[in-house]
């Protein structure tokens, strides 16, 4: 029964081919321009590490100005960044499994393949942990130890990408690569990484590549390398050096940690808390107490990387869609009602209500399919125009299986439910009316 | 005119009637909040930044390595910029305007407690920066070969600076800031204003201090560092390649690189704006289209049902132009509740808005605006149907009965 219905829809499709393409077209517009839109949400709204998300934790520590708080907007907020000294301190706490304070610096590196300039990047100071933290696997080598975090040893582990560039793919550990002009060793080489968003380190666009060479934060210290992240002060300090710049209460250290279990959250908040009172004694952390450990999505949260535009880009998307299904429901009874006479056929040869109605239904379905499929071409059209209109997020613009899915899924769904009314218009044609007509 | 029975018409059949009013009241309501947030990015996008943007070109020097001193090679690199054919004027500077990058600092009014304080951008200028940025001077003077500082550490209190007269008027907001006015840094070193600037955009174009900027003439001792480049009229693209081959030629100890135009770096700083401004349009534009698309359809639908009532009119003597009328009246009544429940879904939706995420409350001319855009769209896409109907013969009604 249901393919002789399927038979009688595209018949009665391809009868009125002008109505059907409009019909597809709409479907496929309303639906296309929506999926867009929730294409971009749904990659930016995106977990990036789903299995560790909720052990990983960002922490905040309020030291910020006594007359007003960090962010005027969310006045419930810590800086998002630590102190140099703060950051020092919470890394002597054993409580996280593992932990990270790192930063963000430019540097210079001098490739010694003659081919290659010298080129600047991006590269980040950070400790041992990083790597298993954030669950980067070595293709060689393996992270400095622990030992090395502070002892500002020139080590170096880069990304495979960089190694291929600068090493043609081989194994590079125990070799020297030229930095700032000072002899590195290379310990490491790690498997690219791209996480989206960059989760454990918003501060200067959530959706950016991260750094492709890791550093020992130590390292920093001994070659005054300043943050070429976000470095924030509040207080009136005099600074004339790079090691009163590091006592200052400038905020530019990010700082993660690994707590697996409630218990092992509650004794941190208990140690950095207990941190802070200290503190306070010597006079620093004038504001209330007000320190944060955050796990990973509520952090993307809070940091606000779904943009704004693209909410409002949803909610228009959307009012579109419902626009786009109302024309649909004022077409399909157009076409519906145009079949009245055959209806009135079928009902008089015997055709129940219900069989009828299940028939039309089983039309608009088709319907929605192929507009769904027509959809996904829009809405691959539109994404290429986003790309077209914001160089740098390409990877943000990307129609994926779950998505193509869930669009047909959606178009079929909205079209049957536009075309509930218009069915059960026309199955209650009563069977005499058009007989008398023929 | 005979709104009554046409009104009575309308309610025989509810459907295709109640059917376009509701797409009509979420088409304005989209519509007319798209375009009010188009309008607005618009205006921020094209603001006048005070600056040359168009004839500026900016390159950064950053050095690597002991033995290079970027305070030192400045001097030089200038004047061999000044000296490429078709160059305006060139200065150094620590950040360029427009960037996304920039110090930011804060200053206040006095030096008493209590003065008022403002947030601003400041730059770390060379001596030609007025003209180099290609800002107008409102009053006071322009920075001297001799004003320029290269201190060897952070600490050194400013002396001489030139600022906006946004940022004065921050820091005098009972009037009297002007160039001789001294300011005052957040450890209360007086600073003198040499200088006062019309208008200069600074370093984050989402910030609402966008036009509180300062410039010092001082080279920082910091390891890099940008060239702002400013070409004549016209010859900004000529210049463009011997910028990075006059600096790369002077000293190899150090990496020349971003050179980019000016007009290029405020572009990728709007793009988020620009990309929501031509998003909104599109789909605007589609709507448009689909509800128009949609009055056809329903009009041409309207004018088969009852062919044999306009024959019958017809026969009975009125006129083609009253069956035109006959169905515009009853689409401008549809449009009409349409745009009366639209107007109140527009307003919700903007208040949604303005709840959610903070973007301003609608200005409410665009409202009568939307509402006169949509009679026009429903009166053409009723007017092909209206005509068709006009064209039915009289003899039908004699027809079929």
């Amino acid at each position: 029964m249901f393919r002789y219905y399927l038979k009688l829809a595209s018949r009665s499709l391809l009868a009125t081919p002008a109505t059907t393409a409009l019909m597809v077209a709409t479907i496929a517009l309303g639906i296309g321009i929506f999926m867009a839109a929730v294409t971009i949400y749904y990659l930016m709204a995106n977990n990036p590490i789903p299995h560790k998300s909720d052990v990983l934790h960002a922490v905040q520590l309020d030291s910020w100005d006594p007359a007003q708080p960090y962010r005027e907007d969310l006045p419930e907020q810590a800086p998002w960044e630590l102190t140099y000294t703060d950051a020092m301190a919470l890394r002597e706490s054993n409580i996280p499994h593992r932990h990270a304070a790192m930063y963000k610096v430019s540097l210079v590196i001098q490739p010694t393949r003659e081919d290659l300039k010298p080129f600047q990047t991006e590269a980040r100071l950070t400790d041992a942990d990083f790597f298993a933290l954030f669950d980067i696997p070595f293709v060689y080598g393996a992270a400095w130890g622990r030992d090395a975090d502070d002892a500002g040893q020139l080590l170096v582990v880069i990304s495979e990408s960089r190694n291929d560039e600068l090493f043609g793919g081989k194994d590079s550990t125990g070799k020297t690569l030229r930095i700032n002009d000072r002899e590195f060793t290379v310990v490491g080489v790690s498997q690219d990484w791209n996480p989206v968003p960059k989760y454990y380190d918003v501060n200067n666009g959530a959706f950016d590549e991260p750094e492709q060479i890791f550093i020992p934060s130590g390292v920093g210290r001994e070659l005054e390398l300043f943050s070429s992240g976000n470095t924030n002060c509040w207080k009136d300090e005099d600074i004339n050096s790079f090691e009163e710049f590091l006592g200052s209460e400038c905020v530019w250290w990010q700082f993660w940690v690994e707590l697996p279990s409630t218990v092992d959250r509650d004794a941190y908040q208990a140690f950095i808390d207990a941190y802070v009172k200290e503190q306070k004694e010597l006079g620093r952390f004038a504001r209330p107490l007000n320190n944060r450990i955050t796990a990973v999505e509520e952090w993307l949260d809070v940091r606000q990387v779904v943009r704004d535009d693209n909410k409002v880009l949803i909610g228009i998307a959307f009012l579109f869609l419902v626009v786009c299904l109302f024309n649909i429901v004022g077409l399909m009874l157009t076409k519906f009602l145009g079949k009245a006479p055959q209806i009135g056929i079928r009902r008089a040869l015997g055709a129940s209500r219900g069989a009828v109605f299940r028939q039309q239904l089983i039309e608009v379905g088709a319907l929605g399919a192929a507009g769904g499929l027509a959809g996904l071409g829009f809405a691959w059209l539109s994404l290429k125009g986003i790309q077209l209109l914001f160089p740098g997020f390409e990877h943000l613009a990307r129609l994926d299986l779950t998505l193509a899915g869930l669009a047909i899924a959606c178009a079929v769904v909205t079209t049957i439910i536009a075309g509930l009314y218009p069915a059960w218009r026309v199955c209650r044609v009563p069977p005499g009316a058009y007989l008398r007509l023929q | 005119m005979e709104f009554g029975p046409i009104w009575r018409a309308s309610l025989r059949n509810k459907t295709g009637p109640v059917l376009m009013a509701l797409q009509i009241a979420l088409t304005l309501a989209v519509i007319v909040n798209a375009v009010f947030i188009i309008k607005q990015r618009i205006d921020k996008i094209t603001r006048p930044t005070g600056m040359d943007v168009d004839n500026i070109v900016t390159v950064q020097s950053f050095g690597f390595g002991d033995d290079f001193d970027l305070q030192e090679s400045i001097p030089e690199d200038l004047a061999a910029l000044q000296a490429i054919p078709g160059v305006r004027a060139v200065t150094s500077s620590q950040h360029v305007p427009l960037s996304g990058s920039g110090w930011g600092t804060e200053l206040a009014g006095s030096s008493e407690d209590g003065a008022p304080r403002a947030g601003g951008v400041q730059y770390f200028v060379n001596a030609d920066a007025v003209n180099a940025f290609g800002v107008q001077l409102e009053s006071g003077r322009a920075f001297t070969p001799e004003d320029v500082e290269y201190p060897e550490n952070f600490g050194v209190p400013l002396s001489q600076v030139i600022m906006t007269r946004a940022y004065l008027d921050a820091l005098f907001p009972q009037g009297g800031g002007q160039a001789g006015a001294t300011v005052y840094d957040n450890l209360g070193n007086p600073v003198t204003v040499i200088g006062v600037l019309d208008t200069m955009h600074g370093a984050w174009v989402g910030w609402d201090k966008l036009e509180n900027v300062m410039l010092v003439p001082r080279v920082m001792p910091v390891e890099f560092n940008y060239y702002i480049v400013r070409a004549e009229p016209g010859e900004r693209d000529r210049v463009m390649p011997q910028v990075e081959e006059t600096l790369l030629a002077i000293n190899d100890r150090r990496i020349v690189k971003s050179l980019r135009t000016h007009s290029e770096i405020r572009d990728s700083s709007y793009q988020g704006d620009r990309g929501m401004a031509v998003v909104l349009a599109v789909v605007v534009g589609l709507m448009a289209m689909v509800t128009g698309v949609g009055i056809v359809g329903l009009a041409s639908f309207a004018v088969r049902q009852r062919i044999k009532q306009i024959g019958t009119r017809r026969a009975v003597g009125a006129r083609r132009r009253d069956i035109v009328r006959y169905f515009m009246v009853e689409n401008w009544m549809i449009t009409t509740i349409g745009v009366a429940i639209g107007s109140v879904l527009t307003i919700a939706v903007n208040y949604w808005m303005v709840v959610s995420f903070e973007l301003e409350r609608l200005d409410p001319l665009y409202v009568p605006a939307g509402i006169l855009s949509l009679w026009l769209l429903g009166l053409l896409g009723v007017a092909g149907p209206a005509r068709k109907a006009s064209a039915i013969s009289p003899a039908i009604a004699t027809r079929t009965v």
